[in-house]
């Protein structure tokens, strides 16, 4: 069954507006946090939930907080991740459009448990009317006083600034999302030291994916207990899981974390369009390993889909038909990963570049009998070879579709 | 840039710098600001931006090229971007983009005679849900067909 928790309320008219918001219980958790809790009390109870991160890696969002030094002579930021480049993902676009004042509540309460005082909203470029509208949300807050200077009269303070990309998918790494607001060339940090001890300006930082914060007063209100019954022991709450692609019914579907993926395409998401068969499935944005059409009894959760060889990254599914040649595929995603390849590493630069190169060669019907061979060894010779994760994202998708669809994909070869 | 408009523009960008806790920080705002009152970042601009930031000219000219949503030419009155990505691309985005090649005469990267339209393909909007779609300056259309197109483009002046 669906478990509105998080999109409970999208529906609600204006909920935008803050005193719609108020009306609906809003900024409630605040309080609750606030006014009953200490600092350390928000960040046991969080950590309690098993809410891992919704962005991509999945990291338990209460360790990562515990990571940032409770005592730091230096400021420390929170910055929000809302760069949501991944293909195939659209859920935070959902949540911050028809819910900024839930991203708000939860940027609060992660600032007071870690005792940040600046939070900054990274959001793509592209999302420039919801960049304003959570500006105005903002600036609601600091009226009512939940936000600025002694919010609700505890002494704690915090601002939140809206800074918007500009068309770099590097850019939701994390230490790329760095760079960015450094005002430099987005070029991924070698880690260790990690964010949480070097971070923005050299400083303690966290980093958190928009509907892992989003989540947030939902654990305060109800407690870790009912969060973590909510999905899974060691994977607690729901997942907006976007659908995209040949169903008949593609949006998002805020589910139980390990909801079968069998059921989220041909239940939930209505199953193939036009009497379609399903061929092939991505399902955790384009940077997660291709599932065979047979492979799909899955449970959608980080550790079962690790188990699969694949990842539920952003829980982006892209549904792909028959009748669509998997060399489509292949050639899209080869030519995301070339364009949007930082430069900075050699075997990501060349190698994802080299690769498309001989992909567009086969398209063009000058495919080489070793071309899927020269793909694979080129996909590799990045794998782990990179400072950041984009290497491993554009190598893993590739090698799983030239091993899982060799057959069809040599079609286009000269025999 | 009249040196009156320079000044006003220096205003709006000090304004910005001060939001954040280093200059540096206001590079990307401040970007986005300039090219969207000048409409794109030429070497003069990038020269006014690393004046009001303290910062060396290089710096800003590593940032200009680095990011596709910062343009160092000139762009039409009206940008349009479609998407070229997976779930776009399983809904026909190739078809489209040949279509509005066709309807505007021009290639992808190209801006019309008249300054009117300019023509690019993307990566991931961030709309799957509503593939195939497309930006116009800021504003996003989904569940594109050629007739959606000609609609859309039709109220354009």
């Amino acid at each position: 069954m669906e478990e509105k928790i998080l999109t409970r309320g999208f529906d609600i008219k204006n909920l935008f507006e803050i005193d719609v918001y108020l009306q609906h219980g809003g900024y409630k958790a605040v309080e609750n946090a606030l006014l009953g809790m200490t600092p350390s009390a928000v960040l046991e109870e969080v950590k309690k939930a098993n809410l891992r991160g919704r962005g991509g890696a999945g990291f338990p969002a209460g360790v990562k907080w515990s990571f940032v030094p409770q005592k730091a002579e230096t400021p420390k930021y929170l910055c929000v991740n809302a760069d949501e480049g991944e293909p195939g993902t659209f859920k935070d676009r959902y949540i911050m459009s028809h819910n900024p004042h839930l991203l708000l509540e939860g940027t609060i309460i992660a600032s007071y448990a870690v005792g940040i005082h600046l939070a900054l909203i990274y959001i793509r470029g592209e999302y420039e009317a919801i960049a304003r509208r959570l500006e105005n949300a903002i600036a609601d807050a600091c009226e009512r006083g939940y936000l600025g200077k002694n919010i609700l009269g505890t002494g704690f303070g915090l601002d939140v600034i809206v800074h918007r990309g500009a068309g770099a998918y590097i850019c939701g790494e994390e230490t790329a999302l760095l760079e960015s607001i450094e005002g430099k060339r987005p070029y991924p940090r070698l880690k260790p030291p990690f964010p949480a001890s070097v971070g923005l300006f050299q400083n303690p930082t966290v980093i958190n994916n928009v509907e892992t914060l989003a989540n947030v007063p939902l654990i305060i209100l109800n407690g870790a207990q009912w969060f973590v019954k909510k999905g899974l022991p060691k994977d607690g709450g729901t997942r907006i899981f976007g659908v995209s692609g040949m169903v008949k019914k593609p949006g998002i579907y805020e589910l139980p974390v390990g909801t079968s993926l069998r059921k989220i395409i041909f239940e939930y998401a209505g199953g193939m369009r036009k009497g379609k068969k399903l061929k092939a499935v991505i399902p955790g944005g384009m940077s997660a390993p291709v599932l065979t059409a047979d492979e799909i009894d899955l449970a959608m959760d980080c550790d079962s889909l690790a188990g699969a060889n694949s990842m539920l990254g952003s829980a982006a599914i892209i549904v792909i038909d028959q009748e669509t040649p998997i060399f489509e595929v292949l050639k899209t995603v080869t030519k995301f990963y070339s364009h949007e390849s930082c430069g900075q590493c050699t075997p990501c630069r060349i190698g994802t570049s080299w690769i498309h190169k001989i992909v567009e060669r086969i398209g063009q019907g000058d495919g080489e009998e070793d071309d899927i061979d020269a793909i694979i060894r080129l996909a590799s010779n990045i794998l782990g070879k990179t400072l950041c994760p984009l290497g491993d994202a554009a190598a893993l998708p590739i090698l799983s579709l030239c091993r899982k669809f060799r057959g069809e994909l040599e079609e286009r070869l000269p025999r | 840039m009249s040196p009156e408009y320079s000044g006003k523009l220096r205003k709006k960008i000090d304004e910005i710098v001060t939001r954040y806790p280093k200059k540096d920080a206001a590079l990307l705002p401040v970007l986005h600001l300039v090219q969207n009152e000048v409409g794109f970042i030429s070497p003069e601009e990038e020269k006014l931006v690393a004046q009001a930031l303290g910062i060396k000219p290089m710096r800003v000219r590593e940032v200009v090229s680095f990011y596709t949503m910062i343009s160092s030419q000139p762009l039409g009155r009206y940008h349009i971007q479609v998407c070229s990505n997976l779930s776009c691309h399983l809904d026909g985005s190739d078809q489209l983009i040949d279509y509005l090649k066709r309807k505007l005469g021009i290639g992808v990267g190209e801006t019309t005679a008249d300054k009117k339209f300019t023509l690019s393909t993307v990566e991931c909007l961030g709309a799957c849900e509503q593939a195939p779609c497309m930006m116009v300056n800021f504003e996003y259309y989904g569940q594109l067909d050629e007739a959606r197109i000609d609609q859309i483009l039709d109220r354009l002046i």
